[in-house]
């Protein structure tokens, strides 16, 4: 049990992967107009984060080295679906806000990532709780981005109009707003000193996933 | 043929892919050190945007639609696009050696480049024909082009500059990304 309570603490706080490990960086800025776009989303990811690494870890002995990428793109993508079904009957506004981002949780880093540094090597419970504790760390920032932003762009919080007399500012809310807030959060990270892999994400080697990861070898061994 | 050159500034300008889409920023961010190699990952991507959102739209007319199968589209674009970057890549260093060895470094980035999953799915949504998802993979991948380009411009001067020490890195980049998203904002009225 203590092992996977160390899992949830190990993606909510030591490897957020929004924070920590810049991962997911897509979603990150798209949809975080406001606080329940956020949290709508980052619970959708902790969905198919927790369903996907547990499945992929009990196939983890039957699924071939060679086509591992493919399987474990194909598993994503079908429980992304079973979500963006069940989001489209459910939650009509919420899908409507979120769009093309649902079908793109696909192409997360951080759910491939995961099933290849964890779920792959792992058994299914701990693999579990791995990717329930990344899936509430990526909810949390997205939550807490998309807060700043809606506080700041439309003077509303979860949809209530914040009490006083403040002006919103409906730049936030827009396209530049969202680079802008990323920018001062992890400049805040950095003069506090808050250890984060943002020098990885603008050196292109970040490693965020499998293919990634290989591109980067690549780029190593052309640069040798 | 109006019709089409109105798609196409509307995916490379009004909607540009990273700074108003927010698709690809993984590569935005991390390929844009130098000129030369954001150029190459920005030729890589036309390559595979465009066939990609031509293989996209006639599976999607030809084999999903007849089948009844449109709820499949996410799992056929994401096998399709994998399947192609891998193609491509072949092709690539059996015909033409030179441009393999500048491209293919960025190419598996590619498979994993949410603009391109990004791009066949908007297309089917708006409902576009062959023709008219093509030219938008291929206007889309001309604004992501446009966007990285100028962005490894100007980050090839923010080197000599003295930045405050927290914003070296990330911070710095992407309050460039800030600047420049305000300036394609202004792209907005042509739509």
């Amino acid at each position: 049990m203590k092992a996977n309570w160390e899992r949830i603490y190990n993606g909510v706080v030591k490897e957020n992967p929004a924070f920590v490990l810049m991962l997911g960086m897509c979603p990150t800025l798209a949809v975080t107009t406001s606080a329940t776009n956020g949290l709508g989303m980052g619970l959708s990811s902790l969905v198919v984060l927790a369903v996907s690494n547990v499945v992929i870890s009990l196939l983890r002995k039957v699924i071939p080295d060679e086509v591992r990428l493919p399987a474990y793109i194909v598993i994503v993508a079908s429980f992304v679906t079973v979500v963006e079904l069940l989001m489209q009957a459910y939650m009509e506004s919420l899908y409507a806000s979120l769009g093309i981002y649902i079908p793109l949780i696909v192409v997360n880093c951080i759910i491939l990532g995961r099933a290849e540094a964890f779920a792959s090597k792992n058994p299914p419970v701990l693999s579990l709780f791995d990717g329930l504790g990344m899936g509430l760390g990526f909810t949390l920032a997205l939550t807490l981005i998309g807060a700043i932003r809606e506080v700041l762009g439309a003077g509303s919080l979860f949809g209530y109009d914040l009490p006083g007399n403040f002006q919103p500012i409906a730049f936030f809310v827009r396209a530049p707003g969202a680079f802008l807030v990323l920018a001062v959060l992890v400049a805040a990270m950095n003069a506090l000193g808050i250890k984060n892999r943002s020098k990885k994400l603008v050196e292109g080697c970040d490693g965020c996933c499998a293919t990634c990861a290989t591109g980067c070898e690549n780029k190593k061994e052309a640069a040798q | 043929m109006k019709n089409l050159i109105l798609i196409i500034v509307s995916t490379a300008l009004v909607n540009n892919v990273v700074l108003s889409q927010f698709l690809g920023i993984c590569s935005f961010l991390g390929v844009s050190a130098q000129k030369k190699a954001s150029l190459s990952l920005g030729l890589a991507v036309t390559a595979v945007l465009t066939v990609s959102s031509l293989v996209a739209a006639l599976l999607y007319q030809y084999a999903l639609l007849p089948l009844h199968l449109e709820y499949l589209k996410t799992i056929v674009f994401i096998l399709v696009i994998a399947a192609l970057v891998q193609m491509v890549e072949m092709f690539l260093k059996k015909n033409a050696h030179g441009v393999y060895q500048s491209l293919g470094i960025y190419l598996p980035l590619i498979t994993t480049n949410c603009a391109v999953l990004g791009v066949a799915l908007t297309n089917v949504q708006n409902g576009y024909s062959i023709l008219e998802s093509t030219v938008a993979g291929l206007g889309t991948a001309v604004g992501y082009t446009v966007a990285i380009v100028l962005l490894a411009a100007i980050r090839e001067h923010i080197d000599q500059e003295a930045v405050p020490a927290p914003f070296r890195g990330a911070p710095i980049v992407l309050l460039c990304a800030t600047l420049m998203a305000m300036a394609f904002m202004g792209f907005a009225s042509l739509g």
